[in-house]
Formats: C-alpha cells, sequence, structure tokens
C-alpha cells in the first residue's frame, strides 16, 4: 500500500514539484470509511463550533478547519502512537484526528474549567502529552522551530518516532521556518513539514505573498525533498505521508508535503471574505469537496449504504452534541485558578 | 629605530596573559605577517604576527611568563642593518601588573580593574554553604562549566546547545572541555540561528529534554525572544498545566567593554517582566555554579545572565558534592546599619567598593547580592530596609522601568514608614552604549555615583 522506495524514493530535484494526486492508492472499505468518520466529525464539530461562536459562547479568535479535513486525517492514518504533531492556531481539526476528547476541546473553546487546558488556553492553545500533540501555536510560523525540536529530541533518544510539523502558506514565509529547514537537514532530523496551503493567509492570496508559491520547492536550498499533494483526496495524502514517513524513519532527515487544500470558512469567524469570490468557495466545495469524494466512493464501491453513512452521522452528530451540551454547561474555572501553572 | 612589539590585546575584555612559546629567536629575520609567538589567555590560544619587519634583536618576556598585561613590550625588532645591540639598550619593560602599565589606561583595563574581585575573604559565607566547608579559588567561567559537567553527567537528558559551544570551545570558553567528555550528540554547535535553535530548544524540552541553550551573549537573544517569552514561558499555563518546559537559557548579558550599542545591553529587567520565565543573574563563582545546576535542575525556563567582565574572576567556591544555591534567594554580602546597597551580577563590584569607601566615611553600608531577579526575595530586601530606613539600588540596566524602579515600588509597598529617605537609582544612562572610552565610562554606573547616592540618603 505505501508508495514503493524504488519507484519514489524522493531527491530534491526528481520529486519536488511532482504534480498532485498522482500515485493515489486505493483505500480498504475499513479506511474509507474510518476517513469518512474522522472527516465527518472534524467539519460537524467545526460547524458547531462556528455557530456557538455566534451565539457568544465562544471568544476570541477561533479558526475553523471546514474544508481541509482531509490533510491531518490522512495524516494521522499514516501515523504510529509515539509520533508528535504540533500545529498553529488553526488547530481543532488535529486534535480530534489525534483522538484527543471532543468535549475537552469544545469545553476549551467555551473557556470552562472541563477544557484541555483547563479554560485558560482557547482555541490555539491545547495540548496532550499522552496523545503526543505539542500544540495549537498562536504565533505564526513559531511551531515549526518547536516541532523540529521535537524531532531533535526524537533523534537525541534514538528511537524512530517523528514529528508532523503543521504550519499555512502563510507561515512559510516566516524566516524562522528556514533556520529550522537548515538545521533539520544539516542534523537529519525525522520532521515532516506539512504546509497546508489553503491559498489564502489571511486575506492575502498566495500570489500575493510568495514569490515561490510551489511549496514543495521550498526546501531546495537545503537539499529538502518535497511533494505537492491533492490534499483533498485523503489517499493522495495518506500515499504521500506514507512515503515521507518511511523516508524520516529510515534517517534521511526532514521531507517536505505541500498539501493542496482549501478553507471554505474565513480566516476566523470575524472575517467577511472578501478577497475571493463565492463563486470560487462554491467550486471547490462541489468538485473537490473530501467529505464528498469519500462518500462517493464509499457508495460506489459498496463499503456501506446510505443508511450505514446515515448511522455514521448520526453517531457523530451525537458526539458533537454531547461536547456542545458539556462546553455550555461547565462552570467556569475557579478564580484561584488564575494563579495556578504559571511555574511548576 | 628599533620597533617594540607590544602584548597584544585579543578581546574587548582581556587584560593580560600568558606568553606561552616564542616561535622565533633573537637573531631570526622577521617578515610582515610571520607568526612570532603563542599567547594564551584563559579564552584561548592565539598567534602573534609580527607587523614590523627586520631582526628579532632581543626577546624581553621570555617563554612561559604568566600575566604579563597588555602593551607590555614583549620583544625588540631591529631595522636591518640596525645594530642589535644598541635594540637591546632599548627601554627595560613595563612590568608585568596590570595596575602598572602606567600612562592612561584603555577603558577595558580601567574597566577590568573597578571590577576586579573581593578577595575571597570578603565574601562572606552563603547560608548554603556549611562552616568549615573547603574552599578552592575558582573563575566564574569554571564555575560554570563544572555546573554543566555534573549535571550532564547526573541527567542525560541535559545538553547544551548553541554557536560555537562544542568545537571552539565556546566562544567566551565557559563550555570548555565539554565536547571531548559528552559527544557531540551531547554538546551540539548551532548554526547562526538564533530564533530556530532557541524554538529548537522549547520544543526538545516539551519532549522532556533538558536543555541549556547558550546566547553567544544575550543581545543576541532579541532575535529569539519570541520564543522565550511566548512559548517557553507561557505554555505551561496556557496548556492547564501540562506541558511544562526544563529549559535553560544562558550566556553573557550587559556591557562588556568598548562594544557599543548593540552589543552591550542589560536583559535583566526584559525577562524579569515576564510571568512563567525564572530569572538568575550571579556575582561570585559559588552562586554562579551552585544556581546554575539548580536552574538546570529546574522544571521551569529560567533565564540565567551571566557577565562578560566576571567570567575570568576568581571566587572561593566550596568543595562539596553537588552544591546547589535555592533560586530566590538573595545573599547579604555584608551586614551594615547604616544604608542598604542593593544589586546584582556586575553591579556588585560597584555596591562592593562603594561600602568599603563609604566605611572611611564612618558610614556602614548593608550590601544586598539578589542572584535572582526573579522570584525576587523580597523578604531579605524590606528586612534590610527596616534596620537601615535607606537604600541605593545599582544596577547597569537603563533606568525607566529597570530593575532599581522595581525594587523601589517593592520598598515603598512593603516598608514606606520604615524609610527615612527615597530610594535612590544607580543605574546605566539612559542613551545607547558609546564606542568612546570616556564616553562609555560614563554611560555606566560608577562607584563615585553609588558613594554619592548613599550619601544623599543620610542627608550628608
Amino acid at each position: 500500500m505505501a508508495a514503493t522506495r524504488t519507484s519514489a524514493r524522493p531527491n530534491a530535484s526528481k520529486t519536488t514539484g511532482k504534480s498532485k494526486g498522482s500515485n493515489i492508492i486505493e483505500f480498504t472499505a475499513e479506511q474509507e470509511l474510518e476517513a469518512y468518520r474522522m472527516m465527518l466529525l472534524i467539519r460537524r464539530f467545526e460547524e458547531k463550533s462556528g455557530q456557538m461562536y455566534g451565539m457568544g459562547l465562544i471568544g476570541g479568535f477561533c479558526h475553523l478547519y471546514i474544508g481541509q479535513e482531509a490533510v491531518v486525517t490522512g495524516v494521522q492514518m499514516s501515523s504510529k502512537d509515539g509520533d508528535a504533531i504540533i500545529t498553529g492556531y488553526r488547530d481543532h481539526g488535529h486534535m480530534l484526528a489525534c483522538g484527543m476528547d471532543p468535549k475537552g476541546v469544545m469545553a476549551e473553546l467555551t473557556g470552562r474549567r472541563g477544557g484541555l487546558s483547563k479554560g485558560k488556553g482557547g482555541s490555539m492553545h491545547m495540548f496532550s502529552k499522552e496523545k503526543h500533540f505539542y500544540g495549537g501555536h498562536g504565533i505564526v510560523g513559531a511551531q515549526v522551530s518547536l516541532g523540529t525540536g521535537l524531532a531533535f529530541a526524537n533523534a537525541y533518544r534514538g528511537n524512530d518516532n517523528v514529528s508532523f510539523t503543521y504550519f499555512g502558506d502563510g507561515a512559510a514565509n516566516q524566516g524562522q521556518v528556514y533556520e529550522s529547514f537548515n538545521m533539520a537537514q544539516l542534523w537529519k532530523l525525522p520532521v515532516i513539514y506539512i504546509i497546508e496551503n489553503n491559498r489564502y493567509a489571511m486575506g492575502t492570496a498566495v500570489n500575493r505573498a510568495s514569490a515561490q508559491q510551489d511549496f514543495s520547492k521550498r526546501g531546495i536550498s537545503f537539499n529538502i525533498p518535497g511533494e505537492q499533494v491533492d490534499g483533498m483526496d485523503v489517499r493522495a495524502v495518506k500515499r504521500a505521508a506514507d512515503h515521507a514517513i518511511a523516508w524520516c524513519r529510515e534517517g534521511n532527515g526532514p521531507y517536505i508535503l505541500e498539501m493542496q487544500t482549501y478553507r471554505y470558512r474565513g480566516h476566523s469567524m470575524s472575517d467577511p471574505a472578501k478577497y475571493r469570490t463565492k463563486e470560487e468557495v462554491q467550486r471547490m466545495r462541489d468538485e473537490h469537496d473530501p467529505i464528498e469524494q469519500v462518500r462517493s466512493r464509499i457508495l460506489a464501491s459498496n463499503f456501506a449504504s446510505e443508511d450505514d453513512l446515515k448511522q455514521i452521522d448520526a453517531g457523530v452528530r451525537a458526539i458533537v452534541a454531547e461536547a456542545a451540551e458539556f462546553a455550555t454547561n461547565d462552570p467556569e474555572p475557579d478564580p484561584s485558578e488564575l494563579w495556578t501553572d504559571v511555574l511548576v | 629605530m628599533p620597533t617594540n612589539i607590544l602584548m597584544p590585546a585579543l578581546s574587548p575584555t582581556m587584560e593580560q596573559g600568558k606568553l606561552a612559546k616564542w616561535l622565533k629567536k633573537e637573531g631570526d629575520q622577521i617578515k610582515s605577517g610571520d607568526v612570532i609567538a603563542e599567547i594564551e589567555t584563559d579564552k584561548a590560544t592565539m598567534e602573534v604576527e609580527a607587523v614590523d619587519e627586520g631582526v628579532l634583536a632581543k626577546i624581553l618576556i621570555p617563554d612561559g611568563t604568566e600575566n604579563v598585561a597588555v602593551n607590555t613590550p614583549i620583544a625588540v625588532i631591529a631595522a636591518d642593518g640596525e645594530d642589535a645591540s644598541a635594540a637591546a639598550a632599548a627601554p627595560a619593560p613595563a612590568p608585568v601588573q596590570p595596575k602598572d602599565t602606567g600612562g592612561e589606561k584603555p577603558a577595558s583595563v580601567a574597566r577590568a580593574e573597578a571590577a576586579a574581585p573581593a578577595p575571597a575573604a570578603e565574601v562572606p559565607a552563603s547560608p548554603e554553604i556549611p562552616e568549615g566547608t573547603q574552599m578552592v579559588a575558582t573563575t566564574v567561567r569554571e564555575a560554570l562549566r563544572d555546573a554543566m559537567a555534573e549535571e550532564m553527567r547526573r541527567d542525560g537528558d541535559v545538553f547544551v546547545m548553541g554557536e560555537e559551544v562544542a568545537e571552539y570551545q565556546g566562544a567566551y570558553k565557559v563550555t570548555q572541555g565539554l565536547l571531548q567528555e559528552f559527544g557531540s550528540r551531547r554538546v551540539v554547535d548551532t548554526p547562526i540561528t538564533e530564533h530556530g535553535f532557541a524554538g529548537l530548544g522549547v520544543g526538545a524540552a516539551f519532549a522532556g529534554l533538558k536543555p541549556i541553550v547558550e546566547f553567544m551573549t544575550f543581545n543576541f537573544s532579541m532575535q529569539a525572544i519570541d520564543q522565550i517569552v511566548n512559548s517557553a514561558a507561557k505554555t505551561l499555563y496556557m496548556s492547564g498545566g501540562q506541558m511544562g518546559c526544563p529549559i535553560v537559557f544562558r550566556g553573557p548579558n550587559g556591557a562588556a567593554a568598548r562594544v557599543a550599542a548593540q552589543h552591550s545591553q542589560d536583559f535583566a529587567a526584559w525577562y524579569s517582566h515576564i510571568p512563567g520565565l525564572k530569572v538568575v543573574s550571579p556575582y561570585t563563582a559559588a552562586d554562579a555554579k551552585g544556581l546554575l545546576k539548580a536552574a538546570i535542575r529546574d522544571p521551569n525556563p529560567v533565564v540565567f545572565l551571566e557577565n562578560e567582565i566576571l567570567y575570568g574572576q576568581s571566587f572561593d567556591v566550596p568543595v562539596v558534592d553537588d552544591f546547589i544555591v535555592p533560586i530566590g534567594k538573595a545573599r547579604v554580602h555584608r551586614t551594615g546599619k547604616d544604608v542598604t546597597l542593593i544589586s546584582y551580577s556586575i553591579g556588585m563590584t560597584y555596591a562592593i567598593k562603594a561600602a568599603a569607601e563609604l566605611e572611611k566615611e564612618g558610614i556602614d553600608a548593608e550590601v544586598i547580592d539578589l542572584r535572582t531577579l526573579r522570584p525576587m526575595d523580597t523578604d531579605t530586601i524590606i528586612r534590610s530596609i527596616m534596620k537601615t530606613g535607606r537604600c541605593v539600588t545599582i544596577d547597569e540596566g537603563y533606568r525607566q522601568c529597570g530593575m532599581g524602579a522595581e525594587i523601589a515600588a517593592r520598598i515603598m509597598e512593603g516598608a514606606f514608614d520604615y524609610l527615612d529617605a527615597p530610594v535612590m537609582r544607580v543605574t546605566g544612562k539612559d542613551v545607547p552604549m558609546p564606542y568612546a572610552a570616556n564616553l562609555e565610562k560614563l554611560a555606566l554606573p560608577s562607584v563615585a555615583e553609588v558613594v554619592e547616592a548613599a550619601k544623599a540618603t543620610l542627608y550628608r
């Protein structure tokens, strides 16, 4: 199932810029259904978050992952226990895909004591040592150095865990990204840089901000191989992740995956999205939706019936409803919590 | 006319060195660019190249001479055809004691003298040191190195990274010998990439390692300050206590000598401002060792501010297994009853000298070495003010929002009724550090300013 080593041995000059969608692997029924269920959970969870934000239950910044679900889902399907995950502020999907409790995530969004950070972190700042999820970081690009450090720790310990370090097309223009690339390749650190290119850094289209818009080539100066991936097709994501993970675990150093994806919603909840047309968004939804792709394949292959999918949908909705209810009724943190957790 | 070859200064703060070896002998022909001798400082061994041409007429300072002051004539070169015996009659070399170099001293020398260590006997034993403990004279540089080496032996998760920490043995030789003992896995040379390696260190700490991140100087930490403040200091809180960051950021802080504005800044107040950090800035070698060991074991991010001028100074360090100085405790360096002088790091050198000056005038000053700036040992400060009723703070940082301002505010909050005079601040001047020797001296605190401020609190 994984990409064969001989044909797809990464090589900066050969593989970089490889056209997306090549070498698609077919999923088994179990894999299709697993991907469907996880992407649907993220989608429904995010829709509910948007709704609760509108009701005033969630404050501050809230960045939804709707449209990008295939990226983290496909990568997580390739990962093993012990691999580290770190991302920026658009992090709800990553947490759910890591298996973090939706109730805890939602209660953190509402700033309640049962939140994963006891209500002290909020949307952009959640962590789980148990699931090896290292945040949730609000400073654009900071997670790239941090994720490289997670890989350093794995290399130091001599285990075969890798670090999935996610960032966006916007963060890809931060200087510390390239400082990290340099060290990662210099020391052959097992880190996979996953650039979620959703085409807009807040309101700035990629072509207005990036001199090199093929992000898979951003590692060329450091001899880091890279690959462009159809980030709307979970199978393409998983295939690319399998390949990059094998590269890393074999001790070859870092790998870059540019996931070409799209966010349906604004940058944050307060974004009127005037920088793109409604038609563009609708076209992506109609033609490339990651969940619809899986759904039609499942039905076409008779992996499940409409009724089976409805059941999955109902199960997901129940989880999200339970999370929302918990996050609405859970009390705010005790005032004494103001002073805890500043120092160990 | 024969030309004197002078003992060169190899770094901004060097005042003396060892003439390790002559590579030319008397009578040898010398061309410009020839390596003629090797000089050792506590930091490095350097080659001396000839600038002038001629015959090495006379060697004035023989191989192996220690403590040769900068600018001492070490040899005489005679021009071609010149009588070597005439050269031999060149003026006698200046004595090798740095204080006797005579004439106008370069600011670096004057500064280093101001920072001369108090004789070990004058440093009162810390409460951490049991009476009767054997002491050994150790430089601050060696003490810091010993602290790191001991902690690295004790805990395999401790490693050190930074620019030139390994092969070069440390830009200021603080990591000397660590590569040889611990290897390149645990003593990691980084590219010049402060933002990146600070973040990498924080990530490694999230994953449970215990990095010691060396900044060649803290001036360069400004490139990395986002990772120190936003990632290292805040993540424990933002994670509801789940994700700690056991990391030490260390390196020389504050003004060195003659390196001008971008390389001369005290970051004590900057980092002290941040909840989630501990900030340590020792003066003596014993405190440097004991506090660095405590910092490495601390589960929180610790900013450890050293001082380049103090690196070469010797203090007594106790010979005990595992000497730890707790973070957060000030040390009363000298007891007194009339006025309290409060400082830390190199500021202590002004405070100690001022106390000696004041004693001559019948004023009995108490001197407190804060050692830790965050959390600040307010109790020790307040206890002293309740006794003396008067206070002068001394630090090299800028005046506005500086350490002195913070100390003064705490005294006002905690001991207002005990104050007999306003708290006085002696600080660095509110200007970027100038390069010119005379201006640099003016920009820094001086003993005279401390004496004057102390007398002002006594209305004298």
